[in-house]
């Protein structure tokens, strides 16, 4: 519910938090004397959900603690009762809001009646309420019905989205849904002691006995239909009922939850759907096609807003801490291990991951390490594309209207995204800001992603995007103001032409102009990446002559002019080609080129590194 | 905003830490032990047992079985009530019929038998029928020897007793107990098959720095109850599980024998403190755990040494402590990785660190005397 403490234009203070699977993370925000909205400084702590301090407001009061102890500044009460708001002239914060994806975050079942359709809708309505989908039960989805009620009854979802059939159509399909999860009988994940809530979602005409099959032993709610005709989809009831289940169920049965319900002034956010609100800001702002990955400790979410259309997808078991090592088992440690330049044991690796998912809150401490945690980053967001494009076909997006035409086409859909129209990459989490240098995150994205064309490339500056995606809700002025000046870092513009060569030959030539009288070309061969330096801030004119095979947004052989914008690590030319394949040959040394030539790590422990 | 200008002040405790693993030689334990759904409690208040008294029983809900009734008599969903011929709460056996179709004075016959003996649960508008085969009993163990101290009415109890624990950081394999027996002469000796003999049948066996896959397989053809031991082989874990394991929830594991990892993956000597604990209690029985889930609500694998009089410890308020100045302390990630030591200091600054990340430290002596500088989210308190 939200009450603000106090009209926005007498606010000063704000303080956000993000109470993650690893780490809780507060940020202090303050308003200038010109009246602009600033981040001030960040505070973070292990979150706190491990015995003996299973209360995740432990965790934030540790991480609020870093900042008054950074700032001098009291934030958090006495009596240990929460956090001081309003500001009393003295002490406190105007404004409290947090987002969370502790506790695994809210973890849903759907089930429908055609997979490719209803199930379909409500898998997207969920990921775009920022649930973690456990499974997607359908009456064609090819398993046996024992086997869907056993699947029903072991997941012990936090809750089941029930959606099939369009208004005025059979019920029988949607009722026999509604009876395998009557049969499962599944218990919620946390706290025994209340009923599982269901949400239906289907063919208007099956509610009364969807009641009567489901009424008495689930907490069920029932909402507007998702596909109330073949050719529409309506998400947004169904998304708001999500998130207030998530408020009143998962939240309040998660160690300490119902505490800092009370010291928020405004309801506690899934962290995928803050950051998802972030990466709208971004294309709304830039009015570009936008692709975004938020890299956490325990699940890569990513983020396409293509043609206006927002989706995300969530690879629940990717991630960097807790989901290390499934990284490991779906990469396979060969994947890992091309992206690293030095010699290592397949057993150091393993042992080294491992140790990372049992202690997912320490940090590498060693360039070794480091390197390694980078390469693993690259897979997870690989792989979390992969995953992503599944979605991201024809049908997906936010109420989208379609023909019966494209209807027909739907088992043929392929993913809509295509990289060379996307405009802009944006990279959050920790992992990436943490990263010692721009560069680093940079690099990451790009080998990940493999953009195409000319893409400009943001990062979040010290891991504030959800903070400002919730904080947007209520006052998304102040959260533009600390997002443009603070937290989006421009970290230049990649050009990356489409295709492949042999190593050596000549990729593009490229011009770029900042003046009149200053201008660069360089020709680039391929297997080469270099980066001229462009500030932030700063504008060139750019014109790309690609070898007649590449493409770089013109066409084959097409030379593209280009007005693009600079940034901390300036303009990457990458002439490694697309899709980028790393060499089987000599592939340490051309790592070692390609991070000298990015000035990736510093080169006289690389050089050790690599030699030992 | 001059108000934050240069305000850093000298820092003499931090309360962003890590947990460290318990080790501790006595406490008073309080196990609750709850089933997963409402049951029966078979225990009473202040009621001796032992790992093996059943606390409570629950049953299972039977699997249910749908059968597309309305199908198989090729009638329209909405009449099947009318074709049952038995209703909701009735008992049937597998093969006995449960509706039929007689049409054209007995010339067309339709029959819908029982796939299994069990209960008429739903007779669905849909025309199916669901057949619930009959609850399975599940017993809930003590898994330590105690006083039942609580009674958790249809869920459990606690069970409380005094104590010598220690905590793991990861294990496979559920509940077990059996005599101690260490089998290494120090903390960082590795634990090779060739060690492990049929005297360790039913023994938990306590290793030093590293177990082999062998010796694994060893205790499991023995037949020890248990292995308690410093590090394990990450790739030896596939091995030994059959399956790459992608996130750290276990517990259920068959594998023949409970492992428990306290330090971590690879070659790491088990903690001094945690070994000279084991090793005072060689001969008395342990009740371990290898379950362990590093998500919410953590699970830790665990080791239980009951004692007959312990001498309890006041608990401190761990966390109000916080981390400070000769807080002892335990390294958990390279390059010193295990390494014991205390706090020296808590440096307010950020500092570089050779991966070049900018991370709030600590300064520590090691037990060695020598001293070095690593990020605060690297060691974890000494829990004593």
């Amino acid at each position: 519910m939200m009450v603000l403490r106090k009209p926005k234009k007498d606010m000063r203070f704000i303080l956000a938090t993000d109470v993650g699977s690893t780490t809780t993370k507060a940020r202090f925000f303050i308003k200038n004397e010109e009246g602009d909205w600033r981040f001030l400084v960040a505070g973070e702590a292990p979150t706190t959900v491990e015995t003996p301090y299973e209360d995740v407001t432990l965790g934030v009061r540790n991480a609020v603690r870093e900042i008054e102890e950074l700032t001098n500044y009291k934030i958090l009460s006495e009596e240990a009762s929460g956090i001081i708001v309003p500001f009393d002239g003295e002490r406190g914060v105007d404004l409290y809001c947090t987002t969370s994806s502790a506790g695994g975050g809210l973890q849903m079942m759907v089930a429908g009646n055609v997979k490719s359709i209803t199930a379909e809708s409500a898998n997207r309505a969920a990921l775009g309420a920022g649930a973690i989908v456990m499974d997607v039960i359908a009456i064609d989805d090819g398993r046996e019905d024992y086997e869907k009620i056993r699947r029903i009854r072991t997941l012990r979802p936090d809750m089941i989205l029930l959606a099939g059939g369009t208004n005025g159509g059979t019920i029988f399909h949607v009722l026999m849904i509604a009876e395998l999860v009557k049969a499962a009988k599944p218990t919620p994940r946390l706290g025994m002691g209340y009923k599982l809530p269901v949400i239906f979602a289907g063919n208007k005409d099956a509610r009364p006995q969807v009641k009567e099959l489901l009424g008495e032993a689930f907490s069920l709610s029932v909402v507007d239909n998702l596909r109330p005709v073949l050719e529409k989809e309506v998400i947004e009831p169904t998304r708001r009922n999500i998130h207030e289940l998530f408020m009143e169920h998962v939240m309040s049965h998660a160690p300490g939850y119902n505490k800092l319900t009370k010291w928020t002034d405004i309801d506690i956010m899934p962290t995928p759907a803050g950051e998802g609100l972030a990466m709208q800001l971004i294309a709304n702002a830039y009015k570009s096609n936008v692709l975004g990955v938020g890299l956490g400790g325990a699940t890569t979410n990513i983020y396409s807003i293509f043609d206006g259309r927002l989706v995300r997808s969530v690879s629940a078991n990717l991630g960097m801490s807790y989901s290390i090592c499934n990284v490991l088992k779906e990469a396979t440690v060969g994947k890992i291990l091309r992206w690293v330049p030095f010699e290592m044991e397949e057993k150091e690796l393993i042992n080294m991951l491992r140790n990372k998912m049992i202690r997912p809150t320490t940090i590498p401490q060693t360039l070794k390490e480091l390197i390694i945690e980078h390469a693993v980053a690259r897979e997870a967001i690989r792989l979390g594309f992969e995953h992503h494009k599944t979605i991201a076909t024809r049908l997906r997006g936010v109420k989208v209207e379609r023909t019966l035409a494209d209807i027909f086409e739907q088992s043929l859909a392929k993913t809509y995204i295509e990289m060379i129209k996307i405009g802009i990459i944006v990279g959050t989490g920790g992992l990436l800001s943490h990263a010692p240098r721009r560069a680093q995150s940079l690099m990451i994205l790009m080998d990940a992603f493999q953009p195409v064309g000319v893409t400009r490339m943001f990062q979040d500056s010290v891991f504030m995007m959800p903070h400002l995606g919730v904080l947007s809700t209520v006052y998304p002025e102040a959260a533009w103001q600390i997002f443009d000046k603070d937290c989006l870092l421009r970290l230049g513009t990649v050009i990356a032409p489409l295709g492949e060569a042999k190593d050596g030959e000549k990729v593009m030539e490229v011009r770029l102009e900042t003046s009149s009288e200053e201008s660069e070309t360089r020709q680039m061969n391929f297997g080469e990446i270099s980066s001229i330096s462009l500030g932030e801030g700063k504008e060139a004119e750019i014109i790309i002559s690609p070898a007649k095979e590449f493409d770089v947004g013109a066409g084959r052989g097409k030379a593209l002019e280009a007005k693009i914008k600079g940034g901390v690590v300036g303009v990457v030319l990458d002439a490694r080609g697309r899709p980028l394949n790393l060499p089987e040959e000599k592939r340490k040394e051309t790592l070692l080129r390609w991070i000298s030539s990015l000035n990736l790590y510093p080169d006289a422990q690389m050089r050790d590194l690599a030699e030992a | 905003m001059n108000k934050f200008d240069n305000v850093m002040k000298p820092e003499e405790k931090t309360y962003a830490y890590t947990p460290g693993l318990k080790v501790k030689e006595y406490m008073t334990l309080s196990k609750k032990r709850v089933l997963p759904i409402s049951g029966r409690v078979l225990v009473k208040e202040n009621q001796t047992v032992s790992p093996e008294t059943v606390v409570a029983e629950m049953e299972m809900l039977g699997e249910p079985h749908i059968v597309k009734a309305a199908l198989l008599l090729r009638i329209e969903p909405n009449e099947i009530n009318e074709h049952m011929l038995k209703a909701v709460g009735d008992k049937v056996y597998e093969g006995e019929l449960i509706a039929q179709y007689i049409a054209f004075f007995g010339l067309i016959k339709r029959f819908v038998k029982s796939p299994v003996t069990g209960t008429i649960e739903n007779i669905g508008a849909s025309g199916w029928v669901t057949v619930r085969t009959p609850p399975i009993i599940v017993d809930l163990k003590a898994y330590i020897p105690g006083i039942v101290k609580e009674i958790i009415p249809e869920m459990g109890a606690v069970i409380e007793t005094s104590a010598s624990y220690i905590q793991g950081i990861f294990g496979v394999g559920g509940e077990t107990y059996g005599p101690l027996r260490v089998l290494v002469n120090s903390f960082d000796e590795i634990l090779t098959a060739d060690m492990i003999t049929s005297e360790s049948k039913g023994k938990i066996i306590v290793g030093g720095s590293f177990v082999t896959l062998e010796a694994i397989r060893k205790a499991t053809e023995v037949r020890v109850a248990g292995v308690i031991v410093g590090g394990f082989g990450g790739d030896d874990l596939t091995s030994l599980l059959g399956y790459e394991m992608g996130v750290a929830i276990t517990g259920e594991e068959k594998i023949g024998t409970t492992l428990i990892i306290t330090e971590g993956f690879g070659e790491i000597a088990m903690s001094h403190r945690s070994f000279n604990l084991l090793r005072r209690m060689e001969g008395q029985v342990a009740c371990i755990s290898g379950a362990t889930q590093i998500r919410a609500g953590v699970i830790r694998p665990e080791v239980i040494i009951p004692q007959e009089q312990a001498k309890e410890k006041a608990l401190e308020d761990e966390l109000s402590s916080g981390m400070r100045p000769g807080t002892p302390i335990r390294i958990i990630r390279q390059p010193c990785f295990g390494c014991l030591g205390s706090v020296v200091s808590l440096p307010v600054e950020l500092q570089i660190m050779e991966s070049e990340s900018d991370v709030r430290v600590v300064e520590v002596e090691l037990d060695d005397g020598s001293r070095v500088t690593v990020p605060r989210a690297n060691v974890e308190i000494i829990e004593t």
